[in-house]
């Protein structure tokens, strides 16, 4: 790197930095504030005075048992965690099987089905949450967790086959000839050589897919009706809220609490993840 | 070990026709090559020969039995290929055991058989390992043990040597050659390097374009090159040409151009009377040249002017110009010449090969 | 020797049947790509084509409808609310788009750079695109709370303001609010994928561009932007797209208000179709996206494709 005086490193990368910094993570800061505050310190006007917001003197864990004893936020988090994972690994199946057929197979209508599915990759869930509505009380799937279970892996399968289709190009063909060569059937190359190469691949994917489920919010709003059903996302917009009232302490914690497990596999995974962020780009 | 038989062998790709009509027995235990210019088809008819690629029309029979609808795990062959392919996520015992594995061996028999082929290799301590802690010596060497321990009824080689560097490629040339001897099993290798083509192979295919121009014993080639490719691509430094009119003078033919006045001689006269008074291409070796002496005739030897001195310590290279072409002369390394000097070259008048201006045929 | 000949034809023996049939490249590919088209088949093609069928009915909640041709449609059209969702959305994704690409790229770059921390650094800023976006939007919004913001109260104590801003209550300032959040969720984004394009970038570039004299301005503009166009442009795209079709921010910020002055499409045609459950109109809301969108995917295809033919 190019280096210049001492005043510049700040002016041109400290100062914007920490700005950057602390615009993109002060709402989390806030959270966890706002969490453990006392109902006494949060409602009080903004222009009122001694009123220092920034950190609290008698942190309270009134928020969180309210959350656990007078919701259901452990059946939400459940319920997500269930979801997320079972839609991942539908998606994940799903997306090295065809990831491995577009990459690897000649077929006819190859290139069209790939761009087929590069376009429901682009396809966002706003577009057809209505009809989908409809389809999903047709089948007797609304408000189980099936609904999101079968409905999410549209929007997780795209990604996953156009990432591993990224991953398995970048594994030399030799390999399977060699495994063919070697006495392994097409399937067997692709099982025993081909899949466990691609491993860091299906991990990004996955760790992806997970977080993408944990998201989600439109489908489960509409999908799911019962209290006892829903995910972390809805159940905190939807349960929290009593008209006009909101509940903010609970409400926060409820945020925090359901940020946890996902920003736990994320840190567990970051580079992972980052590679599938790029991946899904690049392609 | 088997015989593999080549009846008619045709690839297309799309419209580029890859392959065109290659036939070729390959007897039992024999070591053939095939080599050309990258894009002449020899990898092609090797991954058809593997089930790699599906034959456009034709026959290949491995052994006795027609394979071209065998998928290639069936074929009972092994190869070796240019990058190795060696499975990374498996220890290298585990990359011999594979094939093993896959047909269904028993543990007992896959131990023995893998601790045997390490053996002969010298790799026997690096079983544990993986892949990518190996050498790239030590690789070509798993990637061998591989196809050995499998006792396949062909090897097939795709330039498993290019991605040495030249020290170890000599090496391992000669110990392929030894494995080679001991093992006895047929074996089908590519490569673009014409050396080891001549060192390896008990027959050489020269591909071209799709064709197979020529297929005989390595001197056979060198000797009687079937046509100019052949003889420019065979042997290093490569053949020098040049374009002469053939005349007929004195009731005998010369070959002349701008800087020589060859008289053809008399082995040679009756195959180039047909084509007198046209032109022909002179085809000669660097190692045919010799600086003349008083007692060379006229008629074999010619001026040149020296504008290039390689010493390469055994020989001495001379980049010559005669009369508007140049040409390479291997000579002693105890001539002693300067740039820009002039030099009277006699040639070997056994060794001369004339082919046709048109067809590059040799005559 | 006996016994390395038993084994080899114990070895050779055919295959089952169903191998076979695997061993056939097309066959192979037609197994492995089932699943995923049933999946998609069902849950994208189906309701497509079922929210096109929608669009022309006047189905309700629990109504089968009639065939009513384009009435929806027309009907939306004349819809003032509809129109002002329509240029909301536009006004969105313009502004936050370019302030994403901008913001993105700035911060990429100063992440580009060799300081401790680095990796921390890259992986906390990447928490407001992984936390659910619901969730977050909640922070936000509570952070903006008419009687309890704690923006208001910093500003106030910076003695940058007197009274106080009704962030939310406000048509002009709820739009800003609602862009803020979005800006602040897509830029990281931005910053994680225009960063893996600049370290494509090799810095000798840079260093020659230097020693030839370039200024640091110069050295962007004619080595750096022209090299990370093509991520750039990607990026860019599937960020119009996730824009575009945006539905959270605005859900938990406003919920389309005050007085249905920040709808988007996608708000829109949720409070329709499943608030007031005028199924068929709401599902003419969202679909009447599905041009713009398609157009966009278009470029990104064709875009593609050029990339990968240079």
């Amino acid at each position: 790197m190019i280096e210049g005086a001492k005043w510049r490193t700040w002016v041109y990368f400290r100062i914007p930095l920490f700005l950057f910094l602390l615009f993109l993570l002060f709402p989390f800061y806030w959270m966890v504030i706002t969490s453990f505050r006392p109902d006494g310190e949060l409602y009080r006007p903004w222009n009122a005075m001694n009123y220092n917001p920034f950190f609290t003197l008698k942190p309270t864990l009134d928020h969180i048992r309210y959350l656990f004893e007078e919701t259901l936020f452990a059946t939400w988090l459940w319920n997500t965690m269930i979801i997320a994972a079972a839609s991942t690994a539908i998606s994940l199946f799903c997306g090295v099987l065809a990831g491995y057929a577009l990459s690897r197979l000649n077929f006819p209508f190859a290139g069209s089905l790939g761009t087929g599915i590069f376009i429901t990759y682009l396809v966002p869930q706003t577009l057809l949450f209505i009809p989908l509505a409809e389809i999903i009380r047709n089948y007797k799937l609304g408000d189980t967790p099936w609904s999101l279970i079968l409905t999410y892996p549209t929007f997780l399968i795209p990604f996953c086959t156009w990432l591993m289709m990224g991953y398995f190009k970048a594994v030399p063909k030799e390999l399977e000839e060699c495994a063919r060569i070697d006495g392994a059937s097409r399937w067997q190359a692709m099982l025993y050589i081909i899949i466990p190469v691609a491993i860091p691949g299906i991990l990004s994917a996955g760790i992806f897919a997970f977080t993408l489920s944990w998201n989600e919010f439109i489908y489960a709003l509409v999908f799911l009706s019962s209290p006892e059903q829903k995910t972390v996302p809805v159940g905190v917009t939807s349960e929290l809220i009593r008209g006009d009232v909101f509940f903010w302490g609970p409400l926060m914690a409820g945020a925090l609490l359901g940020s946890i497990p996902v920003a736990l596999v994320y840190s567990f995974f970051v580079e992972h993840y980052v590679s599938g962020l790029t991946g899904s780009v690049k392609g | 070990m088997a015989q593999v038989v080549l009846k008619q062998i045709n690839k297309f790709y799309d419209s580029v026709h890859a392959v065109k009509d290659v036939n070729l027995q390959i007897r039992d235990k024999e070591f053939v090559v095939f080599v050309g210019p990258s894009g002449c088809g020899k990898t092609t008819t090797l991954r058809m020969i593997a089930g790699l690629e599906a034959i456009s029309s034709g026959d290949i029979s491995i052994g006795g039995q027609v394979v071209n609808e065998l998928a290639p795990m069936d074929r009972d062959i092994a190869m070796v290929f240019q990058n190795y392919a060696l499975y990374p996520h498996m220890s290298v015992f585990d990359n011999m055991a594979f094939g093993l594995k896959m047909r269904k061996f028993d543990k007992s028999e896959i131990v023995t058989r893998v601790n045997h082929a390490a053996d002969i290799l010298g790799i026997q301590e690096l079983l544990k390992r993986k892949p990518r802690q190996l050498s790239g010596g030590q690789r070509q060497r798993v990637a061998l043990g591989r196809a050995i321990v499998r006792h396949p009824q062909v090897f097939l080689f795709d330039e498993p040597l290019s991605n040495l560097d030249a020290k170890l490629r000599v090496q391992m040339r000669v110990e392929l050659k030894k494995l080679h001897q001991r093992l006895g099993t047929t074996a089908v290798y590519v490569t673009h390097d014409q050396v080891e083509a001549m060192t390896l192979g008990d027959r050489v295919v020269v591909m071209k374009d799709g064709w197979v121009q020529q297929v005989g014993e390595p001197l056979e080639l060198y000797n009687q090159p079937a046509n100019k490719f052949v003889a420019g691509f065979i042997g290093s430094p490569a053949m020098n040409f040049s374009t002469v009119t053939v005349t007929e003078r004195d009731g005998g033919l010369t070959a002349v151009n701008g800087g020589m006045n060859i008289v053809v001689p008399p082995h040679l006269v009756d195959r180039l009377k047909p084509h007198a008074n046209q032109q022909m291409t002179l085809g000669i070796r660097p190692e045919d040249l010799r600086v003349a002496n008083g007692s060379d005739p006229a008629g074999l030897s010619f001026d040149s002017k020296v504008e290039v001195i390689e010493q390469l310590g055994s020989e001495i290279l001379l980049d010559v110009r005669v009369g508007d072409g140049t040409m390479v002369a291997s000579v002693e390394p105890t001539t002693r010449t300067k740039i820009q000097e002039s030099l009277r070259l006699a040639m070997n008048p056994a060794r001369l090969h004339f082919f046709d201006a048109k067809t590059e045929a040799a005559v | 020797m006996a016994v390395e000949a038993v084994s080899t034809t114990l070895g050779s023996a055919p295959p089952p049947r169903r191998q076979r049939l695997l061993e056939d490249e097309r066959w192979l590919a037609f197994a492995l790509l089932v699943p995923t088209v049933v999946l998609l088949g069902m849950f994208i093609a189906y309701p497509f084509i079922r929210g096109i069928m929608l669009s022309v009915t006047n189905s309700r909640v629990g109504v089968e409808g009639e065939f009513v041709g384009l009435a929806n449609y027309y009907k939306v059209w004349n819809d003032s609310i509809f129109r002002t969702a329509v240029y909301n959305t536009f006004f969105y994704t313009a502004v936050t788009s370019v302030f994403k690409l901008a913001l993105g790229l700035w911060l990429a770059m100063l992440l580009n750079r060799n300081f401790r921390g680095k990796a921390f650094t890259r992986a906390f800023i990447l928490l407001p695109f992984i936390i659910p976006t619901v969730l977050s939007t909640f922070a936000w919004k509570w952070m903006f709370d008419p009687t309890f913001s704690v923006i208001n109260w910093t500003l106030y104590q910076l003695g940058a303001i007197t009274g106080r801003i009704n962030w939310l209550g406000d048509p002009d300032l709820a739009m800003a609010s609602i862009i803020v959040v979005n800006i602040w969720r897509g830029v990281p984004f931005f910053a994680i994928s225009l960063l893996a394009g600049l370290q494509t970038i090799s810095p000798e570039l840079n260093e020659a561009a230097a020693i030839d004299g370039a200024k640091p301005w110069h050295r962007f503009w004619y080595i750096t932007w022209p090299l990370l166009l093509p991520v750039t442009m990607v990026v860019l795209l599937f960020s119009v797209i996730q824009t575009f079709a945006d539905f959270q921010i605005v859900y938990v910020m406003t919920g389309g208000g005050p007085a249905n002055a920040t709808h988007l499409f996608a708000t829109y045609a949720y409070q329709i179709g499943v608030g007031t459950g005028l199924l068929s109109e709401g599902a003419a809301i969202s679909l009447a996206m599905f041009p713009i969108l398609f157009l966009v995917v278009i470029v990104q295809l064709l875009y593609i494709r050029r990339v990968e033919v240079r």
